[in-house]
């Protein structure tokens, strides 16, 4: 028997809008679209009636003119005389240049803080509780200006590093450290580098090669190949030896203390808002990626590590196929939303002078052309794709990831 | 029987052997140390290398801590006084602390004022952070905004008595209609306060500010750390109800307000802070009616609700989507309407799942409201980097100022998340 009834057959009512669920859905979205409406043309008409009696319009030709200020640290060629458009060029890849940096770093001091609040050893646990703790605790911005402090007020002048007899060595005789930033050694490509280059990336690709057969080879003959070693050999011997052999054609270019009498040539020079910005972002998001490994890694049951040695798998063998690949579903979501993080948090490079998008196009262009609207619009719009991106590829990656339940 | 072993073996025990105590091996302090602390060959050089850090670390900031001085009138002075020595410069502090604290425009002789609705925020918050006190306290909660604003800003009492007399009649309107429907009540609230403001506003004579028992202070003189704690709890209070709005708007299943909710959490959640901040500083002005002047310390008030609301969505999202599919289906059985439903069943559940996330996000929000320095606003970072460091007297004071400021974060952040840890304990109803 079906218990379907129809629904009531009666003329439409206009009291109906409200009373019957049928209608009432539209009732609703006709007063928010209604509200919407207003809402939006009342804000347009501020907008247009204050624009007009400040004799402003909206218009983005100034992404055409010259732009007129210096930035000191650039990765593709730009001076004063460019347009306001490379500049902003300039920030998107300085913006993007920190983020990468301070996300490999960031994992890297996540993880290993992660790992160690989960030792046995009472004082290791302890002290990365403690660097947990205060890092999240206090706000970004004051460890960025911190770090930044330390850098410019505590270390040295690039003078002190010049002259025949200087106050300071070169550190390992290629780093200076001063109060503008880092100068390293930077390589020089000359004939026959191309041979050395091709050769490590063809060793690459023959470690992926024999990493595939290694593991054909265990599932079809349950004969086991070492990985380590081999791997390591392949990397780093047909590229050492091919070096040799072209006759050393990668040389360094260290900072010369002797080629000016102001200041330190040669190298590259790595500013300090760079390395303030990088160094503050990667130990503030540490910590907090280090709460998100713990988690991790607590979240695979007991259970499965005493079923793997049930099963006579070694330690080493344990984490690899059973923890990690358990405990990496739960770390990877939160750790791509602090990726995140991190790239919106590079908009407080404008505290330190770092010339990143916010400081270039929503500082100095804005402070100059006064094109206020244009330039926050643009520089949302950037972040918005750049955030969008990230997190397309995250359901990208959960969706391919999640738990296949048959 | 019994004989039969004293002929095949040599001896048997009869008795127990008194209980011996555990070899100093294996207890107290050598056990301890044994098995926290030198488990293992690499595990003893790990503990090692964390006494060094540990060492190094207090044998380069104690003796500059202890060192300190506390009462000389500047930098130079301190130098002077130190002569050479390593030594901490505190003075700035004992100095500064006010302006550290309320901001270098705040009229010296009010101080009192700001104090008082802080001891105030700790009794209004009391109730609604742990649930055991008399339910009678809300009234202190309620109330607590109106007096905060009037102790802060001072001026003419008309203000604050207007606005909350304009929610005590949507409330009572709202209380009157609700048992008919809950959008009678919702909306006929909101138009008595309305109503109740716009008379009320023609009422208030021209002036009045000005023989104020309270002297009026105007936004731009606030600062401090008083900004960064009046910046955090406004915008968190404030954000919670706009925030369950959205979730729910979120999970509606009418198309368009889901579209409208859905763009603007995401736009929001998509960009920085400190880009809203711009907006608030350089655009949202020409959104306002020409002429009406709306303060900075307001507009910053509306992007940063803007910013957590869309986060504090996300977190209450999670909190609805977490419960369990017959919690919906129950509350549609016993034939509740949509508002009843919510109010009655979904939400309190939701809610209580989603605490520990809504305090997370209270807990960065707070941290982000240094960001306001960035638009040269005075709030503790801003008055440090500004007036203070720049000052003849205090040029070079990096890390006293700075230790100063991350210590009163980090007992407000520590604190906060304490609170939302103990919290976790207290709500977890499932017994695992």
């Amino acid at each position: 028997m079906t218990t379907l009834t129809d629904p009531p057959k009666g003329a439409f009512r206009l009291s109906m809008l409200l009373n019957d669920t049928r209608y009432r859905s539209f009732t609703f979205q006709g007063i928010a679209l209604v509200l919407l409406i207003v809402a939006v043309a009342y804000l347009a008409n501020n907008l247009m009636t204050n624009l007009r009696e400040l004799g402003l319009n909206i218009s983005y030709e100034f992404l055409g003119s010259p732009a007129g200020y210096d930035i000191n640290q650039t990765l593709i060629d730009y001076d004063s005389q460019s347009s306001n458009l490379r500049a902003a060029f300039v920030g998107i890849l300085n913006t993007l240049l920190v983020a990468f940096l301070a996300c490999i770093t960031a994992t890297f001091f996540g993880v290993i803080a992660g790992v160690l609040r989960l030792s046995n050893n009472w004082l290791v646990r302890k002290l990365m509780a403690v660097y947990v703790e205060i890092f999240r605790n206090i706000p970004v911005l004051i460890w960025i200006i911190i770090i930044f402090t330390v850098l410019t007020a505590v270390l040295p002048g690039a003078r002190s590093y010049l002259g025949e007899d200087p106050e300071k060595d070169l550190l390992f005789g290629y780093f200076a450290l001063t109060n503008r930033g880092i100068y390293a050694p930077a390589p020089i490509w000359n004939a026959g580098s191309g041979v050395v280059v091709a050769v490590f990336i063809a060793s690459i690709i023959g470690v992926f090669g024999y990493r595939r057969y290694a593991t054909n080879l265990l599932y079809s003959t349950g004969k086991l190949l070492p990985m380590g070693w081999p791997t390591l050999a392949l990397l780093i011997v047909p590229t050492v030896l091919a070096f040799f052999i072209m006759g050393q054609p990668i040389g360094l270019d260290a900072p010369d203390p002797l080629a000016n009498r102001f200041n330190l040539r040669g190298g590259i020079q790595i500013g300090a808002p760079l390395i303030a910005l990088w160094f503050a972002l990667s130990i503030y998001t540490g910590a907090f990626i280090a709460e998100n490994v713990r988690a991790g890694i607590q979240a695979v049951s007991k259970g499965q590590t005493e079923a793997a040695a049930a099963l006579g798998l070694r330690p080493r063998r344990i984490m690899n196929l059973v923890v990690l690949p358990q405990a990496l579903r739960v770390i990877i979501p939160p750790l791509i939303s602090n990726y995140l993080n991190i790239t919106k948090n590079t908009s407080l490079a404008i505290a330190v002078g770092y010339a990143d998008i916010t400081a270039t196009l929503g500082g100095i262009t804005l402070n100059q052309t006064g094109r206020a609207i244009e330039c926050v619009l643009l520089l949302m719009l950037f972040y918005l794709v750049i955030s969008l991106g990230i997190s397309a590829l995250m359901n990208v990656y959960n969706n391919a990831m999640k738990m296949k339940e048959r | 029987m019994s004989d039969t072993h004293s002929e095949s073996v040599a001896f048997v025990r009869d008795t127990f052997i008194p209980e011996q105590p555990a070899p100093s091996s294996a207890t107290g302090v050598v056990k301890w140390l044994q098995d926290n602390l030198f488990p293992t060959w690499l595990n003893g050089l790990l503990t090692v290398v964390s006494i060094f850090v540990i060492y190094k670390l207090l044998a380069s900031t104690m003796p500059w801590m202890l060192n300190g001085l506390w009462n000389t009138e500047s930098l130079a002075a301190c130098r002077e006084v130190l002569d050479g020595t390593t030594g901490a410069c505190f003075s700035v502090i004992t100095e500064r602390w006010n302006q550290l604290l309320f901001g270098f425009k705040y009229p010296q002789e009010e101080y009192w004022r700001p104090l008082l609705a802080f001891g105030l925020m700790f009794v209004a918050l009391a109730p609604v952070l742990f649930f055991d006190l008399p339910r009678k306290l809300l009234i202190v909660t309620a109330l607590f905004p109106f007096a905060a604003y009037w102790l802060i800003w001072g001026g003419a009492i008309y203000t604050p008595l207007l606005a909350l007399a304009g929610f005590v009649v949507g409330y009572f309107v709202y209380a009157a209609f609700v048992k008919g429907s809950f959008a009678t009540g919702f909306f006929g609230g909101i138009a008595a306060a309305l109503v109740v403001w716009i008379i009320g506003g023609m009422l208030i004579p021209e002036g009045a500010n000005d023989t104020a028992m309270l002297k009026a202070v105007p936004s731009r003189d606030l600062g401090g750390f008083m900004l960064n704690m009046m910046l955090g709890l406004t915008c968190v209070s404030l954000s919670v109800p706009l925030g369950i709005a959205l979730a729910l708007g979120r999970q509606s299943d009418l198309p368009l307000i889901k579209i409208i909710c859905v763009v603007f959490i995401e736009f929001v959640r998509g960009v920085p802070l400190i880009t809203l901040l711009f907006v608030a500083n350089v655009m949202l002005a020409y959104f306002f009616p020409p002429g009406s002047g709306v303060d900075l310390f307001l507009r910053v008030v509306i992007m940063i609700t803007m910013f957590s609301a869309a986060y504090i969505a996300e977190v209450i999202r999670g909190g609805l989507a977490a419960l369990p599919k017959g919690q919906y289906e129950a509350a549609d059985s016993l034939g509740l309407d949509y508002p009843q439903a919510m109010r009655l069943i979904i939400l309190p559940q939701a809610l209580k799942i989603s605490i520990p996330g809504i305090v997370n996000v209270a807990v960065g929000l707070f941290k982000d409201t240094t960001l306001v320095s960035v638009i040269s606003m005075f709030d503790l970072v801003g008055m440090i980097r500004g007036p203070i460091l720049a000052s003849t007297d205090w040029n070079g004071v990096y890390w006293e100022l700075f230790m100063f400021a991350s210590v009163l974060f980090f007992v407000v952040c520590y604190g906060i998340s304490q609170y939302s840890q103990w919290l976790e304990r207290r709500l977890a109803t499932d017994h695992r």
